[in-house]
């Protein structure tokens, strides 16, 4: 993986498209693992495979598609949907908010709408992370490679669902985790700070799992409010100095 | 109430999610100046990914100790500078060894 030293700006397309391929590609095979576990939710809920393909696709959301084809699966009203869908994305809004900064002053409302429709934890994760302006060329080459296999994951757990041994799909699902870890941990070596921040969320996280009355609400409320209150926490506490790498100003 | 079908459901569930990705890309024209929520943006990401991450790697893993471990030799990796797929690989195999060859034990 090393030898990709770039040293030019990010102003080639080309190589903004191939720097987006080579980091969607793990993502994409991660995505792959859980995305086909989910296949197999989605079969009860009743989906076929071309729509299990479609729904990923266009909605690439771990947590939320969860959600989604559990309430499908008990004929859940409209309403009930909608709340699930916002409890269980609204991190996307944060991370929405937090890529905004990451965009050139000049780009235009068509590629902040389809950045914007890109996001995913991990696709989030490496775009926010790319040094200087994040090229939209990039975040959609990551996007279209990882959701191509999202889908794919999908379709394949409804068509194939029980045939894979669990010690494969337990250990396919930890690859997921381990790209996490992958972007989390490099800044934390350069900023006290993240460390600090991340080893509170470890720490606080672990504890909620297990605590009573928190450790029974669903994990998509248990992150939403966590990443809230240890963000604000640190936030307050070590206040960014200086524009983090975002270019000129 | 009529019969929902699977298809409406999905259509609204992939609007409302893109909804919820766009609207702050909207509302939100140039640099933000504020420093508490500048920093609390630089910090959410971070934030997030490791709550998903702990607890969870290890409650994945068919023994926990194989998610113990996976974690482990996940952050040394990382913290050496390893990129996405080389970590993940780690972790894959790591899991894939423990959980098949503990029960053997």
């Amino acid at each position: 993986m090393k030898g990709f030293d770039v040293k030019n700006e990010s102003n080639v397309p080309l190589r903004n498209i191939a720097e987006g391929l080579r980091d969607g590609t793990p993502i994409a095979l991660g995505y792959f693992a859980v995305a086909f576990s989910l296949g197999i939710i989605a079969k009860k809920a009743g989906l076929t495979a071309p729509l299990g393909f479609f729904s990923s696709f266009f909605t690439r959301a771990s947590a939320g598609e969860y959600g989604v084809y559990t309430l499908v699966a008990i004929h859940a009203t409209y309403v009930e949907l909608i709340a699930m869908c916002l409890v269980t994305n609204l991190r996307y809004m944060l991370m929405s908010a937090a890529l905004s900064q990451k965009l050139a002053p000049a780009t235009s409302w068509f590629h902040r709408l389809l950045m914007a429709c890109c996001i995913t934890d991990e696709i989030f994760g490496i775009s926010v992370n790319h040094r200087g302006y994040t090229p939209p060329a990039y975040t959609y080459s990551a996007a279209l490679i990882s959701s191509l296999f999202w889908a794919g994951g999908c379709a394949t757990g409804i068509v194939a669902g029980g045939m894979l041994p669990t010690s494969i799909v337990a250990a396919l699902s930890v690859a997921l985790y381990g790209m996490f870890l992958a972007i989390i941990v490099p800044p934390a070596r350069d900023d006290r700070n993240v460390l600090y921040a991340l080893i509170a969320s470890f720490l606080l996280s672990g504890i909620c799992a297990v605590a009573p009355i928190v450790s029974q609400w669903s994990s998509g409320t248990r992150t939403i409010l966590l990443t809230i209150l240890i963000s604000s926490v640190v936030a307050w506490l070590r206040p960014i100095k200086k524009r983090e790498s975002n270019g000129t100003e | 109430m009529e019969q929902n079908s699977p298809i409406l459901y999905i259509l609204l569930a992939i609007l409302v999610t893109n909804l919820i990705r766009v609207l702050p890309m909207l509302l939100i024209k140039g640099p933000i100046r504020n420093t508490f929520l500048r920093s609390f943006l630089y910090y959410v990401p971070y934030v997030t990914l490791a709550v998903m991450t702990f607890p969870a790697i290890i409650e994945t893993t068919l023994t926990p100790l194989a998610g113990v471990i996976a974690l482990v030799v996940g952050l040394i990796a990382a913290w050496y500078g390893l990129g996405l797929f080389p970590v993940a690989l780690i972790c894959c195999i790591i899991v894939y060894l423990i959980d098949t060859l503990l029960p053997m034990l």
